[in-house]
């Protein structure tokens, strides 16, 4: 063995206890989809996991029937202060379970151990107890006083956080009073049926979650039925946009969290060596498979030799490989298809004429790996300085003042994240002040705290999760009668146009559970 | 001998501007008895492109101004318009028809409405925004900010003054520019809310009002790029589900139209609803 090499150390897959084939998890108990089943694979063997139920458009109907069977019959009666036992049940569970959960999670997805260990479930867990004491403090919320409840709420998630995508969407929307149908993505349902076991020993009432898989068809169906009051979607703008069209016209809530170019900017007095750290975990945690991270490297014209310099070095150093070697720092990339299109996107690069340099390391026979890349000489009309690529691979460009970074880093229809790397307290202030984003972090990235709003500008989407503001989002003002005076009035009568025939529809929904 | 009266003529507002549509357009605005009122410009598709030029132009000076300082210029509105409350409702009774004292009440509650919405403007941040307790070794901040270009289709029913002051004003309480088509029947106090404008220290551009066919504008403000946000308060006769579909392509914001009495009620969660949610976490030093 040389330096930097290390003896293997995988973690144990003896506590997984899996079963070949997952049905739906529909009012309380496991049901046979309707559809064709397909198969779970491990991206970093293309070995299978396991058989996963298809929900189609009958077995829909049914999980939306239970969620409002038990949103009318019990979740919305229950006192606050009992829903959040629930929830601070279930987040003891996902603590006791969590080895567990880790390695499901990177079974299924491909990220390094490392993360779901020590990000992923960690944040899991403290979603739900964040959220869990909400439940009966809603009046705190900032939707004024007694707040009611949605109803039913439809979630669909992505791959890349499966677990912790899952949290964020269904702990505020429990706590608010809401039931929830959640769609996982096609590639990562393991953890979010592992879950639902959870669910089952924290003896959750039946129907209050319910969990269908399948893919785009079946999330597609679940947004537009017509029985449901919320739609939570993150994911990639195209399908944000599909989803915002199709709401269009109803009263169902909307939240999107899409996708993003961040812009992670390094000044020229920042301390260098935290900003190669910070610049890494913006780009290479979870292979890049992160819709805040810092895609876009803004580092000032001094110091720019340096800094590329220095972070090859450090590339050098990433280890690529099995994730669920407690050791590894690069995982798998998550699907065949996500990989075809990072190597469109940085092919695409370097014909436009951007100087790729990827770290030198070696890629297992089997799976999907792509090794850690970034490009020089990037420019801001470059395709992969506009696209979202969705991978580890990063587009350095530069600046001279602050003004041009504010520029660059705003010129994207995206406004998720971005990154300040200096020691001058007044300029971050006044940096972060004009940059058009969600979230903002000066000199660290992508940290993650269920206390935090997270969430974008213009075209990365609209609502917040997480915080005081994620509450909010799956919960309106009572109904009140008032008089339009100053006084009595916070709050909107909507019209709705669509509502006639969705309201007819949703009541045969309703009568089919009964 | 009566004296010959001068008629005024109607234009647009936009950039601080008085001009008349680029089309050269105009309609007949009827008084509630049928009679002529004016010629009032019918604005067209470039002329709200125009509009949002200007608006866009003038976000950064308005959005950054000092939230003391747009208090302090939405209040300006109010006194400007007290002080031209006869003409207000002059315009208001020979357009809308009623007696004078249900068009003095409705200047009144117009008036109101910006003293309200002023008072606004260096509170709502603190209400909105927090300070959130992360765990880790974080300074952990969330403001509220304003979306950016906001177009909104002014309620077309009765009390066409209050109808736009209700719509416009909370947009511009957390700093956003606004395109306001007015209400099409009753433009008149729209174009004459402009000359309060101009004259309130509002910069130009701030506010931008177009008079014309709802039906006509609306789509190309809820197609263009360059709005953040769109408020169909009072597009509830148009097809505004088109509208919302539209919008849906370039992700705005969107508020859904309102009817009755309570349209536009002054709220919080009306300045709220055009604004983005900003999270900053600033890393503390190890001492």
């Amino acid at each position: 063995m040389k330096f930097l090499d290390y003896a293997p150390a995988p973690e144990s897959q003896a506590l997984l206890n899996l079963k070949s084939d997952y049905g739906l998890f529909i009012n309380g108990d496991f049901t046979a989809g309707r559809g064709t089943p397909f198969q779970s694979i491990n991206p970093a063997t293309e070995q299978r996991i396991a058989m996963i139920a298809t929900a189609n458009e009958t077995d829909v109907d049914a999980a939306v029937a239970a969620a409002r069977h038990a949103y009318d019959g019990v979740w919305s009666r229950l006192s606050g202060s009992d829903r959040g036992k629930y929830l601070f049940r279930i987040a003891r569970l996902v603590q006791e379970r969590a080895r567990e959960l880790a390695v499901a999670e990177t079974l299924d997805n491909g990220k390094p151990i490392k993360e779901t260990r020590d990000v992923d479930i960690p944040l899991v867990a403290a979603w739900f107890f964040y959220y869990a004491g909400w439940a009966d403090k809603l009046d705190h919320a900032g939707v004024g006083p007694n707040p009611a409840s949605l109803g039913v709420a439809a979630q669909v998630i992505p791959w890349n956080f499966p677990l912790m995508m899952l949290a964020w969407k269904i702990a505020p929307a429990l706590a608010a009073g809401n039931t929830v149908v959640l769609k996982p993505a096609e590639t990562t349902s393991l953890t979010a049926l592992l879950f639902a076991e959870i669910l089952q020993q924290a003896d959750l009432p039946a129907g209050v979650v319910n969990i269908i898989t399948g893919d785009g068809s079946t999330g597609l169906a679940l947004v537009n039925h017509p029985g449901i009051n919320k739609v939570a979607f993150t994911g990639s703008t195209s399908v944000g946009r599909m989803i915002a069209r199709s709401v269009a016209g109803t009263e169902k809530k909307l939240s999107l969290e899409l996708g993003g170019k961040g812009a992670n900017i390094v000044f020229d007095d920042a301390p260098i060596d935290q900003a190669v750290e910070g610049i890494v975990r913006g780009i290479f945690f979870n292979q890049g498979h992160v819709c805040c991270a810092g895609s876009r490297l803004l580092v000032q014209e001094s110091i720019h030799d340096d800094v590329v310099d220095r972070l090859k070095r450090r590339m050098q150093t990433l280890r690529l490989g099995d994730p669920l070697d407690k050791n590894t720092d690069i995982g798998a990339i998550n699907s065949a298809e996500q990989l075809a299109r990072i190597r469109e996107l940085s092919a695409r690069g370097q014909q436009e004429g951007a100087e790729r340099w990827s770290a030198d390391c070696a890629i297992p026979e089997n799976g999907f790996w792509f090794a850690p890349t970034i490009f020089t000489n990037v420019t801001t009309s470059h395709r992969i300085a506009r696209d979202e690529i969705f991978g580890p691979v990063l587009s350095v460009l530069t600046f001279r003042t602050p003004a041009e970074a504010i520029a660059k880093a705003n010129n994207t229809p995206y406004g998720l994240s971005a990154g300040i790397w200096s020691d001058k307290g007044s300029r971050i202030l006044a940096v972060a002040d004009k940059l058009r984003a969600g979230v903002i972090w000066a000199n660290t990235f992508n940290q993650f705290d269920p206390s935090s709003p997270f969430g974008g500008y213009k075209e990365s989407g609209y609502g917040r999760e997480g915080g005081r503001h994620g509450l909010a989002a799956y919960l309106k003002p009572a109904v009140r009668s008032g008089s339009r005076s100053i006084a009595a009035a916070d709050r909107v009568t909507p019209v709705s146009k669509k509502s006639a025939s969705a309201g007819k529809k949703s009541a045969s929904a309703e009568k089919a559970a009964k | 001998m009566n004296r010959l009266a001068i008629p005024k003529t109607y234009k647009l507002y936009i950039g601080g501007k008085f001009p008349r549509s680029e089309s050269g357009r105009v309609y007949e605005v009827l008084s509630h008895k049928g009679d002529f009122l004016a010629n009032a410009a019918k604005g067209s598709r470039k002329d709200a492109r125009d509009a949002v030029v200007a608006a866009r132009s003038a976000l950064g000076g308005w959005a950054g101004a000092t939230a003391y300082n747009r208090g302090q210029v939405l209040y300006r509105i109010a006194e400007l318009l007290e002080g031209r409350r006869a003409q207000f409702i002059d315009e208001i009774m020979s357009s809308e028809g009623g007696n004078a004292a249900a068009a003095s009440a409705q200047v009144d509650e117009a008036i109101d409405r910006w003293v309200w919405y002023a008072g606004w403007a260096d509170k709502y941040v603190q209400v909105a925004g927090n300070a959130n307790p992360v765990s880790g070794p974080f300074f952990n901040l969330s403001v509220p900010e304003p979306s950016g270009v906001v177009a909104i289709i002014a309620p077309q029913g009765s009390e066409s003054l209050l109808g736009l002051v209700s719509a416009i004003a909370p947009a511009l309480v957390a700093g956003n520019t606004v395109v306001v088509v007015a209400n099409e029947n009753a433009p008149l106090s729209a174009i004459s809310l402009g000359e309060v404008l101009a004259t309130s220290d509002v910069p130009g551009g701030v506010v931008n009002i177009m008079t014309g066919s709802p039906a006509e504008i609306a789509p190309w403000l809820a197609s263009h790029a360059d709005v953040n946000a769109l408020d169909l308060v009072g597009a509830g006769d148009l097809d505004w589900v088109e509208l919302q579909i539209s919008a849906a392509d370039t992700l705005k914001r969107v508020l859904p139209p309102e009817n009755g009495a309570d349209a536009a009620a002054p709220a919080l969660s009306r300045i709220l609803a055009f604004t983005e949610l900003k999270t900053v976490w600033h890393t503390k030093a190890i001492l």
